[in-house]
């Protein structure tokens, strides 16, 4: 009896722990989003009527296949057994997830969808996680000009480039600096553009490889950052201005502090904070925007490896990399939720709602 | 009769902006490319009809009187093709702009409102949702639901871009909810219609309208995207198939053909920009405030 309460009493502390700790808060979140999608995935693919699965198993046995094989054929694509009741799949399903088992690939017979996506995913981590460093501090610096050059001539050049380059889309951004920069002014050789590296070029830790990848990525990632950029300006501008009409930067600039010092420690970095709510919508736009720019420029990361999938109707792909984006947004947002919470400590106390 | 005067209350602001909206130029031609882009799209096709046959001679003819934008790789007009390439990019704008913007205001409405587990549950799941990317989701769910016509695109995209904008309502909302005289509609209990009609609405109206054309230009964005990749099929000629069409053709990279690509993507790129800028005037033209001090 009172060893249950005794349970009871240690769940419900640690619930009320949970709830008040950001950190866990956030962690928890973090996990029931990627089940959500895992889950999204297997009911679009598996558990829907006229579902992707059963389409397959009817193509084989259209071709000729018994049904039973037709059943077990399926299940070796799949990686699951489809003999087994809907619900005992799921499950089976959820665990071969949390393994980074995705199944085998239909089109490309035998091979595994986990070591496809291991041999893309560093180039879209390196070319997108690049993008929004440079994006990132780039975009708060020129914000911040503009923020303190209100209303003269810089802030309305840069705003009206922001705006413009925020409302153009990526995918046709990608198009005119292909026609521009490649074809037209010749400022970059196509081969360059096309592909992450030179043919023949073995990855490896050497002067030569490293410059060679910095070299086919550099347009990519111009477009990439000229994209998302215009968005960071026009936040940092309107949260930095709200930010000098503060009591305490007047109250710092009657105490006399050095404008450099009112500008990292009291303006700056209040400033920057807003910004890391919008981080998400943010990330999950250029690895959006990764799977045009990618199949765009040939560059074979997971983008490229989407697209191509999504045009071979290939499901297993399709799954698996859904989810592994899902799954690296999630963990970059993840990353940003803890250096807010770093850099804001009143978030961490209060829970989030701060 | 609350109905009818808000809608002559809406009515009478809509005579002012457009006063006010003749004194931005901005805004204003912002709002003349996008009543052109609407008239050219809908009403020019009965001018220029789509060509339906080949015209040899013309195969990726360079800019000339005969052709102002070139011809594509069948020699049919590029300008022609462009003005009945419009419809499909207009009608999906706006279906999904309006769309999204509805779901996001009743619901974002509503959770503040209700406020308490309500509101938590709402905004829970809405934060869920901001994280999954959503251009990949359209892009699997438009594979495996194998979409034909704009109008299902249009609610698709509609369905899944309304949270992040759900979220914004309902800042607003809370935020007006304290202002003063929002306090003292509700202390003399002037009803829940006349305070969202005559209180709460005039105030969200240039937010509203901005946040409609951004998910108006993103599902410009979506569409020519899916066009690309090639989920969406190619039986219309709009922008977005005009597009990948050319790139298939290589046409980037073959600089007497370039008209053929340059064209649609500049089309998109007026209409995006015409849209963005008159939003951005939007703010001044409903905001008193920006209007003298700023």
């Amino acid at each position: 009896m009172t060893t249950t309460i005794q349970t009871r009493f240690d769940l419900l502390t640690f619930w009320y722990q949970l709830k008040s700790n950001y950190l866990l808060q956030k962690i928890a979140q973090a996990i029931f989003v990627i089940w959500f999608v895992a889950s999204v995935t297997f009911f679009v693919v598996r558990a829907m009527p006229g579902n992707a699965v059963d389409i397959l198993i009817q193509d084989l046995t259209l071709a000729g296949v018994s049904p039973e094989d037709a059943l077990n054929q399926a299940s070796l694509l799949v990686g699951l057994d489809l003999n087994k009741p809907v619900y005992l799949q799921y499950t089976d399903y959820l665990i071969n997830v949390v393994r980074g088992d995705f199944g085998n690939s239909y089109k490309s017979q035998g091979l595994k969808v986990s070591e496809l996506i291991v041999q893309v995913l560093p180039w879209t981590l390196f070319s997108v996680g690049l993008s929004l460093i440079i994006t990132f501090t780039l975009g708060i610096a020129l914000g911040a000009i503009m923020a303190y050059n209100h209303d003269t001539w810089i802030d309305h050049l840069l705003s009206n480039i922001a705006a413009t380059l925020d409302a153009v889309s990526p995918y046709l951004i990608g198009l005119l600096a292909i026609l521009l920069i490649g074809v037209t002014w010749k400022w970059v050789p196509i081969t360059d553009m096309r592909g992450a590296m030179s043919p023949g070029m073995q990855p490896e830790f050497s002067f030569e490889f490293i410059a060679d990848i910095f070299i086919h990525v550099r347009v990519l990632l111009l477009v990439y950052v000229l994209s998302s950029i215009g968005s960071w300006m026009l936040q940092m501008k309107s949260s930095t201005i709200a930010t000098l009409g503060e009591d305490y930067v007047t109250v710092a600039r009657a105490r006399g502090l050095p404008d450099s010092r009112i500008l990292t420690a009291y303006v700056g970095r209040n400033a920057t904070l807003p910004l890391f709510t919008r981080l998400a919508i943010s990330i999950g736009f250029v690895v959006g925007g990764s799977v045009l720019l990618e199949t765009l420029f040939t560059y074979r990361g997971v983008g490229f490896l989407l697209a191509k999938a999504l045009s071979d109707r290939d499901y297993p792909i399709m799954q698996g990399v859904f989810l592994i984006i899902t799954i690296s947004v999630v963990f970059a947002n993840l990353f940003a939720d803890f250096v807010y919470g770093w850099l804001d400590p009143r978030i961490r106390i209060s829970g989030g709602e701060g | 009769m609350n109905f009818t005067d808000s809608l002559a209350n809406i009515g009478r602001q809509l005579v002012k902006s457009f006063k006010l909206l003749r004194r931005n130029t901005m805004g204003s031609v912002g709002f003349v490319i996008i009543v052109g882009v609407i008239l050219l799209s809908f009403v020019g096709p009965y001018f220029w009809p789509a060509e339906q046959s080949a015209n040899v001679d013309d195969i990726n003819a360079g800019i000339s009187l005969k052709h102002p934008l070139g011809a594509d790789f069948q020699g049919q007009d590029n300008l022609i093709k462009v003005i009945n390439g419009g419809r499909d990019i207009v009608t999906i704008a706006f279906v999904t702009g309006v769309t999204a913007t509805l779901i996001a205001v009743v619901v974002g409405a509503t959770s503040a409102f209700i406020g308490g587990r309500v509101d938590d549950f709402i905004m829970g799941l809405v934060n869920i949702w901001l994280t999954i990317p959503k251009f990949p989701l359209l892009a699997v769910l438009a594979t495996v639901l194998k979409l034909n016509d704009v109008v299902t695109l249009s609610l698709l995209m509609a369905l899944l871009d309304w949270p992040g904008l759900a979220r914004q309502v309902r800042s607003q909302v809370l935020s007006l909810k304290r202002r003063d005289y929002v306090e003292a509609a509700i202390m003399l209990d002037l009803g829940t219609p006349h305070i969202v009609s005559r209180e709460l609405l005039p105030n969200m109206m240039s937010f509203i309208a901005i946040a409609t054309i951004n998910t108006m230009t993103f599902a410009i964005y979506q569409q020519t995207g899916l066009v690309f990749l090639g989920i969406v099929p190619y039986s219309s000629a709009n922008w977005g198939v005009m597009i990948s069409a050319a790139e298939r053709r290589g046409v980037l990279y073959n600089p007497q053909a370039m008209w053929s690509i340059v064209a649609p993507i500049g089309a998109i790129v007026l209409f995006q920009l015409g849209l963005v800028s008159f939003a951005r005037s939007l703010d001044e033209i409903f905001n008193p405030r920006l209007r003298t001090s700023v």
